[in-house]
């Protein structure tokens, strides 16, 4: 399960709306161990597109460095999916770089976001309840 | 000479867990490969069996991409860090395409 605090989840997918008409991308940092999101990194998408995402690995340097100086660690991505359903494409799937993170797509396809999470190991995809904590 | 050596969260396993490494080296590839040599199975994941840098990897000296400096030949000293990133993309491309077929 991964356990995303209200701020994290406002700031993400605010930053998928701004990111529009275009793919958004950013980072989560928190506990691996219990999946608790601590901080959403929002960053710039190198590829500029609607289909195609690339977190800057220089932003994903720094918010790597923040992270750990504030005890967590890099527990996931998240990123939109302008017009498509919030399920890992073909490319999300080859290009998952860690079995134990969390996969986050917000799909912007409908007027409403939506917000599902997956684990992604070896190719194969499996959905986790996302849990929006209230502060 | 030691340098330390950040590792991302899906190499650590590799190493015991350990968040950071002190690995002996002067360049950036010879402290990958005494990486290699302390944690098997570790730089497997970062260069290819030809010697070359995964494409989908990512190494900084401090705060510079090595492949913008000298890649693996880049000098290193002992106040350096070395950080191994992966390179986070993908994107809904494909699903059209999956769509149409």
């Amino acid at each position: 399960m991964l356990t995303l605090p209200k701020p994290v989840h406002d700031r993400m997918v605010a930053h998928c709306l701004t990111g529009l008409p275009d793919e958004a991308c950013g980072l989560l940092a928190g506990d691996l161990e219990t999946g608790e999101a601590a901080t959403c990194y929002p960053t710039r998408n190198l590829a500029a597109s609607a289909k195609l995402y690339t977190v800057d690995p220089k932003e994903h340097l720094r918010a790597d460095r923040d992270a750990e100086a504030n005890g967590h660690s890099m527990i996931g991505v998240f990123h939109s999916h302008t017009h498509t359903e919030a399920y890992p494409s073909p490319a999300d799937v080859a290009q998952a770089p860690d079995p134990g993170w969390h996969y986050v797509l917000v799909s912007l396809r409908d007027i409403e976001p939506v917000v599902r999470s997956y684990r992604i190991v070896d190719g194969s995809i499996t959905e986790e309840p996302v849990r929006v904590q209230p502060r | 000479m030691s340098v330390n050596v950040n590792l991302p969260t899906v190499l650590r396993s590799h190493a015991g867990g350990a968040k950071t490494v002190a690995t002996e080296g002067t360049t950036v590839g010879e402290v990958l490969r005494s990486l290699e040599q302390e944690h098997p199975g570790l730089a497997g994941q970062v260069i290819n069996g030809d010697g070359t840098l995964h494409k989908f990897v990512n190494v900084y000296l401090n705060d510079d991409d090595v492949r913008y400096l000298s890649g693996q030949d880049t000098p290193v000293a002992a106040t350096d860090e070395l950080s191994i990133l992966p390179a986070v993309a993908g994107g809904a491309f494909a699903d059209r395409a999956h769509q149409l077929r």
